[in-house]
């Protein structure tokens, strides 16, 4: 039984949330507790398979699943030429931990929906499309065909386009969801050009078949710079940030938590391209320095974009920006140095796992704040700093899983951004310290923006309007305790983490030549 | 697996659990000082009133920092920084989508022309 669910693990992954999805508005049409019922056992289903899965390739390696064989590990029939004709899922260490994150953020933080948004109407397609976000992120992780890959994007921007305008607000949030969905389009448009270009070459859309016959040609180039800047907008990569704040702002709280999973996702997608699709084959130190500076001007511009902000979740979404900086900053330079073995086994390898550690750690302390700023909201109604005080006083739970969330994302110790953070430094400084110094400077810049938000939401006396202000309600506790707790724990244990997760990952990740074997190498 | 190894990160290492000692002691410390203080201390007397020049204290809710008066001066020291960036987020999607054309264009020249 075990063995069965591990071979389809990586279907499941995709089929689960889509009849969660599917059913929801029926089953709601019986009762809303039902329903209720019903997501939370998709989701947790959807958690222990990522789980059972993850612990299966970081057991024994990647493992692939093609649908419609005779086997789900025939990746290349007999009589097909030596080529994959079907759809293939590729699950490496860098894909499961993608998984894992989707699925344990998504879990948390559909707990925490089931409190915080029982006050709203349509329910049915709100639920609905929460599991299709859930069922395009399994997907984007998971392919390795990529127009499989577009197609999974596009599942994903459509229902994040419909939850961020969920709740209408004066059509505010529909503006929102508008300027997303414009520039989703455009940008997956851009990649089914880039897609088409390698098709036109290599009459192939398996990236581990493309891989193998890589040569970068004047065409791949074009169809690299278009799928890095796609997918850079997508992640919210200055200057394509834009579309962040106003729908992160926006979005419900428990959906924006979700927007940074979705937007690690397409970073996912950008660091797949880069590193399984091209590798050597490109100037590395080129197109890291690219990536690079992609990521300084994100930390920067988004942790200086946040200080002067006044609507705590605007506040929050360009410290998303900014974090998101982080990673593009650590996995740039494990990239500026791919192919130099020395410089690998001296910091690249190392900037990669402290970016990669980084996007799980953001995952989860950007999703508690979040949670935090939707727990205010949902008591007070308003999420200008301005009008906020003294609630310390009475959301105390909320106010420590804010400072949890806070200490994290400013990388104070013992907290797991700390950790992630403190690799980084490290090693972008053995590549090039004033990046290693900006780094830290915006580090510091982060906590200064989060005493502010501490000392405006919670600290001072209760103010008028606020007296009888309660404590958030348990499901919505639970949520963020969940997510408090990995913070944590990831920030006591980090080299269990890294040693069990991350390296794992960052490995698979520069390891081309192994994903191409697992697909090709036993035809 | 090693759950309470060292994170090493190449050129150095951290340990969670040997900061944690060294808190929970600072916390001894700081605890052993504090029990050293003035026991006549009360709450809630003027022991605990600020005193403002002998000028009544205002209710506290008159005194709350708002976000708005935090870090001014930071904001003016950088003006020259924000009068450049905050404009540029003009919040129209038409601007958004020529910024992201604009730095396809540039990544497209740099790629093409460099590797």
């Amino acid at each position: 039984m075990n063995g069965f669910l591990v071979t389809h693990a990586p279907a499941l992954l995709i089929m689960l949330p889509l009849i969660g999805a599917f059913a929801a508005p029926f089953i709601g049409k019986v009762s809303p507790k039902v329903r209720s019922a019903w997501v939370i056992l998709i989701m947790t289903l959807t958690t222990l398979t990522a789980l059972l899965l993850a612990s299966d390739v970081f057991m024994y390696g990647t493992r692939i699943y093609v649908f419609g064989a005779a086997a789900p590990d025939l990746a290349v029939p007999l009589d097909s030429g030596g080529i994959p004709i079907r759809i293939i899922f590729t699950v490496d260490a860098m894909s499961a931990l993608m998984q894992v994150i989707g699925a344990v953020c998504g879990f948390a933080v559909l707990l925490y929906s089931l409190s915080a948004d029982r006050i709203h109407s349509g329910l049915e397609s709100f639920y609905t499309l929460f599991l299709l976000m859930i069922a395009g992120i399994m997907g984007m992780v998971s392919t390795g065909d990529l127009f499989n890959f577009f197609v999974f994007l596009e599942i994903l921007s459509i229902a994040s386009a419909g939850l961020i305008a969920y709740r209408i607000d004066g059509g505010l949030a529909v503006e929102a969801a508008l300027k997303y969905f414009v520039l989703s389009t455009i940008g997956a448009m851009v990649i089914l050009i880039a897609i088409g270009i390698y098709y036109g070459e290599y009459n192939a859309l398996n990236i581990a078949l493309i891989a193998s016959r890589m040569q970068f040609t004047l065409l791949d180039q074009i169809a690299l710079v278009l799928i890095i800047t796609a997918l850079a907008m997508k992640c919210g990569s200055v200057p394509m940030h834009f579309w962040t704040p106003d729908a992160y702002s926006m979005a419900p709280s428990s959906v924006t938590a979700m927007l940074v999973v979705a937007s690690q996702a397409s970073l996912y997608g950008l660091f797949r391209v880069v590193f399984t699709l091209y590798n050597v084959t490109l100037n590395a130190m080129t197109v890291g320095w690219i990536i690079i500076i992609l990521g300084v001007l994100s930390m920067v511009v988004g942790v200086t974009m946040a200080i002067p902000q006044k609507n705590v979740k605007r506040l929050m979404a360009y410290h998303a920006i900014s974090q998101t900086g982080y990673m593009l900053l650590g996995v740039g330079v494990g990239l500026a140095v791919l192919g130099n073995q020395p410089l690998m086994d001296s910091f690249g390898y190392i900037a990669m796992e402290g970016g990669i550690f980084h996007i799980i750690n953001h995952a989860m302390y950007k999703g508690l704040l979040f949670l935090t700023a939707g727990a205010i909201f949902f008591r007070i109604g308003t999420y200008n700093l301005n009008k906020m005080g003294g609630l310390g006083h009475s959301m105390k739970y909320t106010m420590i899983f804010f400072i949890i969330g806070a200490l994290a994302i400013a990388g104070i110790p013992p907290f797991n951004g700390f950790a992630s953070k403190l690799m980084i430094y490290e090693s972008v400084f053995a590549f090039n310290p004033v990046l290693a110094i900006i780094a830290m400077v915006v580090s510091i810049l982060t906590l200064a923006s989060f005493v502010k938000v501490f000392h405006s939401i919670f600290m001072g006396p209760k103010l008028p309007g606020y007296e009888t202000v309660q404590e958030a309600p348990v499901p919505m506790l639970i949520g963020m305790g969940v997510l408090a707790t990995i913070v944590i724990a990831f920030g006591l244990f980090p080299q269990a983490v890294v040693d069990g997760l991350i390296a794992p990952a960052a490995h698979a990740l520069a390891d081309q030549s192994g994903y191409i074997a697992a697909v090709l190498g036993g035809a | 697996m090693d759950l309470f190894a060292s994170l090493t990160t190449g050129t150095g290492f951290w340990n969670p659990l040997a900061w944690l000692i060294a808190v929970i002691a600072a916390t001894v410390i700081v605890y052993l000082i504090l029990q050293r203080g003035e026991p006549g201390y009360k709450k809630g007397t003027a022991q605990t009133t600020p005193f403002i020049s002998g000028n009544p204290e205002p209710g506290k809710e008159m005194v709350h920092v708002r976000a708005s008066n935090l870090y001014w001066g930071y904001l003016d020291a950088l003006k020259g920084y924000y009068d450049l960036v905050v404009p540029a987020h003009t919040g129209v999607v038409n601007d958004y989508v020529l910024w992201y054309l604009g730095v396809t264009a540039a990544l497209m020249i740099v790629v093409v022309v460099f590797i």
